[in-house]
């Protein structure tokens, strides 16, 4: 082990070499851009032995890696906004396919207006695409989770997509250690595929038309996978945190076992909302975080459990759902709260877009309008109106 | 054919073995099927030849008829039959 100063790009792309996949095919895109650069550099210097394919669209990177998957190689690639949103198609497929392919996500906002800062609207975009999403909050938990990814990926047979948000974590420098090399090669062990297409000895058809007497039961297939995901996740990341000493979880929990008021949040903002916490507890507030770490498989009922005893939610969504309802955030926990008993109040909050700052002093007014009830259906953090 | 359930099928909507369009009666929605007529035939094979289904029966080098539970009806048969022995009849 060693202690390095990285950026989140930095450092997912050192986690991709100690991987050392046998392909990565993909596609260069801001705030991303850095990841697959490094990488190719990795190649350049034969410190890998991963096969690189330069594409022409981040379409042909996702299909190029389909086709490696299906072959039965360990595939890597990275995109950011609307990489990720060209992908969209092909993204499905990959997991229909129940493909293993671990992606390196840099959350950018979408177009339009162009803009090339953090929001998370690209990875909401794909939310049901039968991908597993594990957000980040620092740098060193986007390094730890795309090695666990590639575990969770060939235990489940489904894609996984770990995020880390554009520039506060892409190009930020940040304290993070860095495994043996040895360690992350043993820790993730030898790839799993689920099938094989060069398996000339026992040839298979992937890819078949697939109509109203089998579409559906491989449907169902994908959604056992998906919820059978959590299980796996949780006991990759205990294992990963009795070897290394960082424990994960689907939900983290900050200061909410006797909140009376919560706040819930994806990626980066989470440092904010805990450092702001710690004041407002100083002066007597009882207030508290939950931060969703992994938001496919949804985590609902330790979502309800985490929150159920609190008086006031307030969902922070660094996305619009364009829905004139609420954040996607904020309507799937709402819906994991239902059916509850005393149900706690629940708002929703939009910030952040095209990578507006959030400060304490937001977190801090935040909490104090969810206290004084002082909300309206959709509430908005720092925009002009 | 039988149709398995999701936890006897393999994933991802694979077919995970060869040769399993056998088993894929494709006759079965044809609205006119191929009849031959025994006395024209000169056995030259053109329809052997161009059947995109591989669905007439040869043996020993003699046109004998059709594998029905394959043929689309498509009529390609009739079309190049130089005696004209092939008469497309509609299903009923």
């Amino acid at each position: 082990m060693k202690i390095v100063a990285k950026t989140a790009n930095e450092a997912m792309a050192e986690a991709m070499r100690q991987i050392n996949p046998d392909v990565v095919a993909a596609y260069p895109i801001t705030p991303a851009t850095e990841i697959v650069q490094i990488f190719s550099s990795f190649v350049h210097d034969g410190l890998v032995d991963t096969e690189f394919i330069a594409v022409e669209s981040e379409h042909s990177a996702m299909s190029a890696c389909i086709g490696a998957a299906a072959a039965g190689a360990r595939v890597m690639t990275s995109t950011s906004s609307q990489g990720l949103a060209l992908m969209d198609e092909v993204l499905y497929i990959a997991a229909g396919l129940r493909l293993p392919i671990v992606l390196c996500e840099i959350n950018r906002a979408l177009s339009s207006p162009i803009n090339i800062h953090c929001d998370h609207s690209d990875t909401m975009n794909v939310r049901d695409s039968g991908w597993i999403q594990i957000y980040s909050e620092d740098s060193q938990e986007a390094y730890d989770s795309v090695i666990q990814a590639i575990r969770i990926a060939e235990e489940v047979f489904l894609p996984v997509m770990v995020t880390a948000d554009g520039f506060i974590l892409s190009h930020a420098m940040q304290r993070i250690e860095i495994l043996d090399d040895e360690d992350v090669q043993k820790f993730i062990g030898k790839r799993r595929s689920p099938y094989n297409l060069l398996d000339v000895k026992n040839p298979k058809t992937i890819g078949p038309l697939d109509l109203q007497d089998y579409y559906f039961e491989h449907k169902y297939q994908e959604a056992q996978g998906m919820m059978g995901a959590s299980n796996v996740i949780l006991n990759v990341a205990k294992e990963f945190g009795e070897k290394f000493g960082r424990y994960y979880g689907l939900i983290e929990e900050y200061k909410l076992e006797d909140a009376d008021y919560a706040i819930v949040v994806i990626g980066s903002t989470a440092g904010t909302a805990k450092e702001t916490i710690d004041e407002m507890r100083e002066k007597g507030e009882k207030v508290g975080l939950l931060r969703v770490r992994v938001f496919r498989p949804f985590p609902a009922e330790e979502i309800r459990n985490a929150l159920r005893n609190c008086k006031k939610i307030g969902v922070l969504d660094r996305a619009e759902g364009l829905n004139a309802f609420g954040g996607p955030l904020y309507m799937e926990i709402k819906a994991a709260l239902y059916g509850d008993k005393n149900l706690p109040e629940i708002f929703s909050f939009i910030y952040g877009l095209g990578g507006r700052d959030i400060k304490p002093h937001d977190i801090e007014e935040t909490f104090k309008k969810i206290k004084d009830g002082n909300v309206e259906k959709i509430n908005y953090i720092g925009v002009r109106i | 054919m039988e149709k398995e359930g999701a936890s006897k099928l393999p994933i991802g909507g694979i077919i995970d073995k060869g040769g399993t369009a056998k088993k894929f009666q494709t006759g079965d929605w044809r609205s006119f099927k191929p009849v031959l007529n025994p006395k024209k035939c000169i056995h030259c094979l053109f329809c052997w030849v161009y059947c995109p289904d591989s669905s007439i029966v040869v043996n020993n080098g003699k046109m004998e008829g059709f594998l029905y539970e394959y043929c689309k009806g498509c009529g390609i048969c009739a079309e190049e039959c130089p005696p004209k022995a092939i008469e497309m009849v509609r299903e009923v």
